[in-house]
C-alpha cells in the first residue's frame, strides 16, 4: 500500500512519536490536545449558531413575503369583485413574482436546515469525543504517573541489585584471592621444603644445612656405636671418646695406661 | 484494520476489503500528483464512501490508534498535498 492512506498514516505516526519524544511530559501533551479539542468544539458550536441565525432570518423574510403574497391575492379578489380585471391581473402577476422568491427562499431554508442538523450532529459527536477523550486523558495521566512511579521503583530495585551484584563480586574477588593465597602458600611450602626458597622464619633449612644435619646425624650414630662397643668391652665410653675428661665416671683409669686409642 | 477519516471518526475494516480500497487509494495518489482536482474529489469521495460502507464505525468513546488515515471529505487537493509534503501533517 503506497497511496494516500498509508502515507498519511505514516506521517501521523512519525509526527506523533516525534511530538511525544520531544514532550517533556506526555500528560502536558494530553492536556494541550484536550484544550485544542475544546477550541474546535467551540468553533463548531459557533458555526451551528451562525447557521441557525441565518435560518431564522430566512424564516422572517419568508413570512413577510407570504404576507405580501396573501395581501396581493386579496387585492386581486377585491379588484375582480369591483369589475377591475386589469387591476386583478396586475395584483396576481406581482403575486406570482413574489411566489417565485418564496420558492427560492424555501429551498435555501431547507438547505440551511440540513446544514444546521448536520452541524448539530457533528457538534454532539464532537462533544461526545471530547468528553471521552477527557476521561481517557485522565486515565492515561493516572497510568503514566503510576508507570513513572513503577519505573522509579524498578530503577531503585535495579540499583539495589546492582549494588548487591557489586557485593557478590567483592565476595567472589575475596574468595579468588583467598584461593590464590592458599595456592601460593602451598607452593611456597613446597618450595621451602625443597630448599629452593629461604625461610625467613628459620623454620626451614637449606640443602647445605640439611646435608650437614644428615652428616652430623651420621656422626652421632657412629659415636653411639663406639660407646656401645666400649661398654661391651667394659670401658667407659665417655673416657674413651673424650680422652678421659668425662665426668661422673665410676672408675678412674691411670693417665699413662690408656685402654684403647682414641679414634 | 482501523481507518480514520479526519473530522469524522474511525472505522474497523476487514483485511479482505483492502484490495478494493487500495485501488482507489492508488488512483487518488495518482490524481493528486497529477493535479487532477476533479478526479481527486471524485475518487476521494468514492474512497470515503467505501470505508463508510464496508467498515464498522467505532464508538465515539473508543480511542484506538488508526493504522490508516484519510483526508476529510472537503479537503482540497492542495491541502492534502500540503499534508503529505515534507512538513507532514503537524509542522515541526
Amino acid at each position: 500500500m503506497s497511496g494516500v492512506m498509508k502515507r498519511m498514516g505514516m506521517i501521523f505516526r512519525a509526527k506523533a512519536n516525534k511530538a511525544l519524544d520531544r514532550a517533556e511530559d506526555p500528560r502536558e501533551t494530553l492536556d494541550y490536545s484536550y484544550q485544542k479539542q475544546l477550541e474546535l468544539l467551540q468553533k463548531v458550536r459557533r458555526g451551528v449558531a451562525d447557521v441557525a441565525t441565518s435560518r431564522k432570518r430566512l424564516e422572517l423574510q419568508l413570512n413577510q413575503l407570504q404576507q405580501q403574497s396573501s395581501k396581493l391575492e386579496d387585492q386581486g379578489r377585491k379588484a375582480l369583485a369591483l369589475g377591475r380585471e386589469d387591476l386583478a391581473r396586475e395584483a396576481l402577476s406581482r403575486r406570482a413574482a413574489l411566489q417565485q422568491q418564496v420558492t427560492d427562499l424555501e429551498t435555501q431554508h431547507a438547505t440551511l436546515q440540513g446544514e444546521e442538523e448536520k452541524l448539530t450532529l457533528a457538534a454532539q459527536r464532537l462533544q461526545a469525543k471530547v468528553d471521552a477523550f477527557r476521561t481517557k486523558k485522565e486515565t492515561i495521566k493516572a497510568t503514566y504517573t503510576a508507570a513513572q512511579a513503577q519505573t522509579r521503583i524498578g530503577e531503585a530495585f535495579s540499583g539495589i541489585s546492582e549494588e548487591m551484584g557489586d557485593v557478590g563480586l567483592a565476595i567472589q574477588r575475596a574468595e579468588d584471592k583467598t584461593q590464590q593465597l592458599q595456592a601460593r602458600a602451598g607452593a611456597i611450602d613446597e618450595l621451602l621444603a625443597s630448599g629452593a626458597l629461604d625461610d625467613p622464619t628459620g623454620m626451614a633449612k637449606d640443602d647445605i644445612a640439611a646435608e650437614l644435619d644428615r652428616l652430623s646425624g651420621g656422626t652421632d650414630v657412629e659415636l653411639e656405636l663406639q660407646r656401645m662397643k666400649a661398654e661391651l668391652a667394659g670401658g667407659s665410653p665417655q673416657q674413651a671418646i673424650e680422652g678421659g675428661t668425662g665426668q661422673g665416671q665410676t672408675q678412674q683409669q691411670p693417665q699413662d695406661t690408656p685402654r684403647f686409642d682414641k679414634q | 484494520m482501523i481507518v480514520r477519516i479526519m473530522g469524522e471518526g474511525q472505522w474497523q475494516l476487514a483485511d479482505a476489503h483492502f484490495a478494493e480500497l487500495n485501488k482507489l487509494d492508488d488512483e487518488l495518489l495518482e490524481e493528486m500528483e497529477g493535479g487532477d482536482e476533479a478526479g481527486f474529489r471524485h475518487t476521494l469521495h468514492a474512497l470515503l464512501d467505501s470505508v463508510r460502507e464496508l467498515g464498522t464505525p467505532l464508538p465515539d468513546d473508543s480511542l484506538e490508534p488508526s493504522e490508516l488515515i484519510l483526508p476529510a471529505p472537503d479537503a482540497s487537493l492542495d491541502q492534502v498535498r500540503a499534508m503529505l509534503g515534507d512538513e507532514g501533517l503537524i509542522p515541526g
